[in-house]
């Protein structure tokens, strides 16, 4: 016997939060990425699962994990790349002490 | 007791295991005041749900979350971390009320997210339950490959050109460009 859907949504639910928890309270860019990466993930659980519980013969929530995975990396990659640019002209990574694009 | 037989399954017991751990250590990754630990917390994070993915049989798709995610984007993180900031430095500390204010966000959320999903009502599909068999890399490769319906070979390549536009992106902001602007 499987388990259960539910279960696997709550647990979803319960990561996406701790992942909005994450991305409010960290003020360090890499922890913000950090938590974006576990909201993604808690997303792409949903997906994976709905397409498991729903509708196990056709590959829709599959594919859709699958591409949700490239954007993460690309975005990741990206998201590293302006931050170690930040740090480099402004020898800081805090969101709170990156405010030259605000004039 | 009939309630505890019930539940107590091999698939059961592995998934609270799983659970247990996706939930203890992402907790820890967003509260920990090392940044460094938090890498590695979210690595094991990122393990398991790989694990929560060969409970639910979709083998291939775990390994694509292996590789890419804890093979490929944790490394990345992880170098960004020590280029940036000294080993194990401890980060700024985070204000009560900051802490308060998102915890009532987190749990207000969570709790409308709750009684949404309680209140529709699932039910377990039966033809889920028998489909023990995985999905195989022949079925995965023509869906991948195909134009008719349920076939995403668009997607597949405009994912291509999206990650080619991300490498010379990235490559671009990450050269300092102002070493030229002086001269």
């Amino acid at each position: 016997m499987n388990v259960p859907v539910e279960f696997y949504l709550v647990l979803s639910t319960l990561l996406f939060f701790i992942g909005v928890y994450g991305f409010i309270v960290r003020k360090n860019l890499i922890g913000i990425l950090m938590s974006i990466e576990l909201i993604l993930n808690a997303v792409n659980i949903n997906f994976v699962v709905f397409n498991r519980f729903l509708f196990p013969e056709k590959l829709e929530g599959y594919m859709y994990g699958l591409f949700v995975i490239i954007v993460a990396a690309a975005e990741t990659a990206v998201a590293i790349a302006i931050i170690i640019n930040v740090y480099r002209n402004m020898k800081n990574i805090d969101v709170d002490s990156i405010k030259e694009l605000k004039n | 007791m009939e309630f505890l037989t019930a539940y107590l399954t091999a698939n059961n017991i592995i998934f609270f295991i799983l659970a247990a751990i996706i939930l203890v250590f992402g907790f820890l990754s967003v509260t920990t005041t090392k940044i460094l630990r938090a890498a590695t917390y979210l690595f094991f994070v990122l393990f398991a749900i790989a694990g929560l993915y060969l409970l639910l049989t979709y083998e291939f798709i775990a390994a694509v979350q292996l590789s890419v995610y804890a093979g490929g984007i944790v490394v990345l993180l992880v170098f960004a971390i020590l280029l940036v900031k000294n080993l194990g430095e401890e980060t700024e500390k985070v204000s009560c009320q900051k802490k308060l204010v998102s915890a009532i966000a987190a749990i207000s959320g969570v709790v409308i997210s709750l009684v949404t999903l309680f209140g529709f009502g699932f039910q377990n599909n039966e033809s889920a339950d028998e489909l023990t068999a995985n999905v195989n890399m022949e079925t995965i490769g023509h869906t991948l490959m195909g134009v008719e319906k349920y076939q995403y070979l668009l997607p597949f390549e405009a994912a291509s050109v999206f990650l080619l536009a991300c490498i010379i992106g990235s490559v671009v902001v990450a050269t300092n460009l102002k070493k030229e602007d002086k001269k």
